[in-house]
C-alpha cells in the first residue's frame, strides 16, 4: 500500500505537460535525423533540417516545439495497491492548468463544441485510466494537436474487406490528408475491438516509440509494408514532395466480433509529444 | 526564385511569383484563424469596418502561444488553412493580398487567389520556434476575449515563407510532389 496525495499528482502533471512540450522524445528525434540523412530530394532534405533547428530553437529559447500545444490527453496507470488522498481527476485537471499556466502554453479547449468558448486554462484534461498490479502511479501526458487530429479517421470494414481494405484505408487516409497535418506525420492505427475500443487503441499506438515494432511478427511486417507504401506517395515534408512522408506509425490490434473490421487511424506529426512520470 | 518584400503588398510586386519561390517578408501582418474570421465576416455583413486595413494587406492564420516575459511573441507556427476557406474569397475581393498558412486550399480560394493576383504562402508547420523568430513586435487590435485566437497586429523581418498558391494557378501541393515522383521514375535520385 501506498499513499499519493492530490498535491503529488498536480505537481508531476504540470511537470510533464512543460516538459512534453519543449522537447521531443528521443525517439522521435532519431526518426527525424535518420530520415533527413536518407531523404534523397534536396527540398525535402532542407525542410527536415529546418525541423530540427526548430527543436534546437525551442530548448535554447524556452519555446513551445510548436504553438498548438494541444489538447492535455493524460493516460493514467493506476497501481491497485495505491491509496489516493483526494480527488484523481481533480489532481490531474489542476495539473494541466498549472503546467499550461506557468509554461506559458496555449489554451486551446473550448468548453461546449458547438457554443465554442475557450475555457482559458486548457482543462479539461482528457483522461484515459487503467488499473494494473502494483503500487505505482504512473502518468503519461500526450499533448495532441489538432492540425493532425483533425485528419483522423475511422472506418468499420467488413472482414471480407480484409488486410487489403484494412491497408487501402489506411493510405487513402493519408493521401486524403496530404499536407494538412504537418508531414512528415506519425500514425497511430487501431485495428479490431469495437466503435470505441479501435480509436482508443489508435491513440494508445500514437503512445509506443516508433522504433519498437509491433511485438506480433505478422503485425510489424504489416507496420513495415505501410511506412514503404507511405512514403512512396511523394507527399514530403510539408506537402512539398518527397520521400520523408511517415517517421513511423504503430499498429495496436485487439479482438473483435464475427461481423467487425474497425480500423482507426490517428494522424499525429512530427511534433509527437509524450512525457511519463511515475509516483 | 527569392524575393523579399513589404507590406501593404502590391498586385504588381505578387505577380512574378511562383509555387515554390521563397519570399522573405517584412512589414506588418495581421493574424487571424477560425473564431476572428467569423466575426469578420459577422462584420462585413453588418456593414462595419474590419479590424485592419484590408488592402494589400498579409493575414498569418497562426495563435501564438502566451509571450515570456522579455520575449514579444510565444511560438508561432501556422495554422491549417483550409478551416478558413469558406471565408476567404469574400475577403481577397476586398484587396487581401497574401495568406499565410499551411496545408491544402479549396478550388474557390485558388479561383479567387488568381481572379484577384493574390499569393497564399507557406510557413513552415509545426516549426513554432522557428516562425517566431521574424517577429519583432505583437500588438493585440481586436477580440481579446478570443485570447489565442485574437487579432493580433505583427511587425515581421524577413519571414522566411514558401509561395504555395501563385496569382498564375500554379499549387506547389500538386507541383512538388509531381516533381519528385518524376525524378523516381527518371532515376534522377
Amino acid at each position: 500500500m501506498k499513499v499519493i496525495t492530490q498535491e503529488e499528482i498536480s505537481s508531476l502533471v504540470a511537470r510533464l505537460c512543460i516538459q512534453a512540450n519543449t522537447s521531443l522524445p528521443a525517439d522521435i528525434r532519431a526518426a527525424l535525423d535518420r530520415a533527413r540523412q536518407e531523404e534523397p530530394w534536396p527540398l525535402a532534405q532542407t525542410t527536415l533540417g529546418l525541423l530540427q533547428d526548430n527543436l534546437t530553437l525551442a530548448g535554447k529559447k524556452c519555446l513551445p516545439i510548436c504553438q498548438d500545444t494541444g489538447m492535455a490527453c493524460v493516460f493514467v496507470e493506476l497501481g491497485q495497491q495505491v491509496v489516493l488522498e483526494g480527488d484523481l481527476e481533480e489532481a490531474i485537471h489542476e495539473g494541466v492548468r498549472r503546467g499550461y499556466e506557468a509554461g506559458y502554453l496555449r489554451k486551446s479547449v473550448v468548453g461546449d463544441p458547438l457554443n465554442r468558448v475557450n475555457t482559458g486554462d486548457n482543462t479539461p484534461a482528457f483522461i484515459t485510466t487503467h488499473l494494473v498490479p502494483g503500487d505505482t502511479l504512473t502518468i503519461t501526458v500526450a499533448p495532441k494537436g489538432a492540425g493532425s487530429e483533425n485528419m483522423s479517421r475511422l472506418a468499420m470494414l467488413k472482414p471480407a474487406d480484409g488486410v487489403e481494405g484494412v491497408k487501402e484505408f489506411i493510405l487513402d487516409t493519408v493521401l486524403k490528408a496530404g499536407s494538412n497535418p504537418c508531414p512528415p506525420i506519425v500514425l497511430g492505427i487501431g485495428i479490431g475491438g469495437s466503435f470505441d475500443k479501435v480509436a482508443y487503441l489508435a491513440k494508445k499506438a500514437l503512445l509506443r516509440p516508433i522504433d519498437q515494432p509491433n511485438p506480433d511478427p505478422y503485425y510489424a511486417a504489416l507496420e513495415e509494408e505501410l511506412l514503404e507504401k507511405i512514403n512512396a506517395t511523394g507527399i514530403g515534408p510539408q506537402g512539398f514532395g518527397g520521400r520523408t512522408t511517415c517517421l513511423g506509425l504503430a499498429i495496436e490490434q485487439m479482438p473483435t466480433h464475427v461481423a467487425c473490421l474497425p480500423v482507426a487511424v490517428n494522424m499525429s506529426c512530427h511534433v509527437t509529444r509524450r512525457a511519463t512520470g511515475s509516483l | 526564385m527569392e524575393y523579399r518584400l513589404t507590406t501593404p503588398l502590391t498586385r504588381e510586386a505578387l505577380a512574378p511569383l511562383r509555387a515554390g519561390d521563397t519570399v522573405l517578408l517584412s512589414g506588418i501582418v495581421y493574424t487571424a484563424r477560425d473564431a476572428a474570421h467569423k466575426r469578420m465576416t459577422e462584420q462585413l455583413d453588418r456593414g462595419e469596418e474590419l479590424p485592419f486595413p484590408i488592402q494589400g494587406a498579409a493575414v498569418y492564420y497562426v495563435g501564438p502561444t502566451p509571450e515570456r516575459p522579455g520575449c514579444c511573441i510565444g511560438a508561432a507556427g501556422p495554422t491549417t488553412a483550409g478551416r478558413m476557406d469558406s471565408y476567404t474569397p469574400r475577403l481577397l475581393d476586398l484587396g487581401l493580398a497574401a495568406m499565410i498558412g499551411k496545408g491544402a486550399r479549396s478550388q474557390a480560394v485558388k479561383d479567387s487567389v488568381v481572379k484577384n493576383g493574390a499569393v497564399y504562402l507557406g510557413a513552415l508547420g509545426g516549426a513554432g520556434a522557428l516562425m517566431a523568430a521574424s517577429v519583432e513586435e505583437l500588438e493585440i487590435i481586436a477580440w481579446p476575449d478570443l485570447g489565442c485566437e485574437a487579432v493580433r497586429k505583427l511587425r515581421v523581418k524577413d519571414m522566411p515563407l514558401t509561395v504555395l498558391l501563385d496569382p498564375a494557378g500554379g499549387d506547389l501541393y500538386q507541383s512538388g510532389p509531381a516533381a519528385y515522383l518524376a525524378s523516381l521514375e527518371k532515376n534522377d535520385l
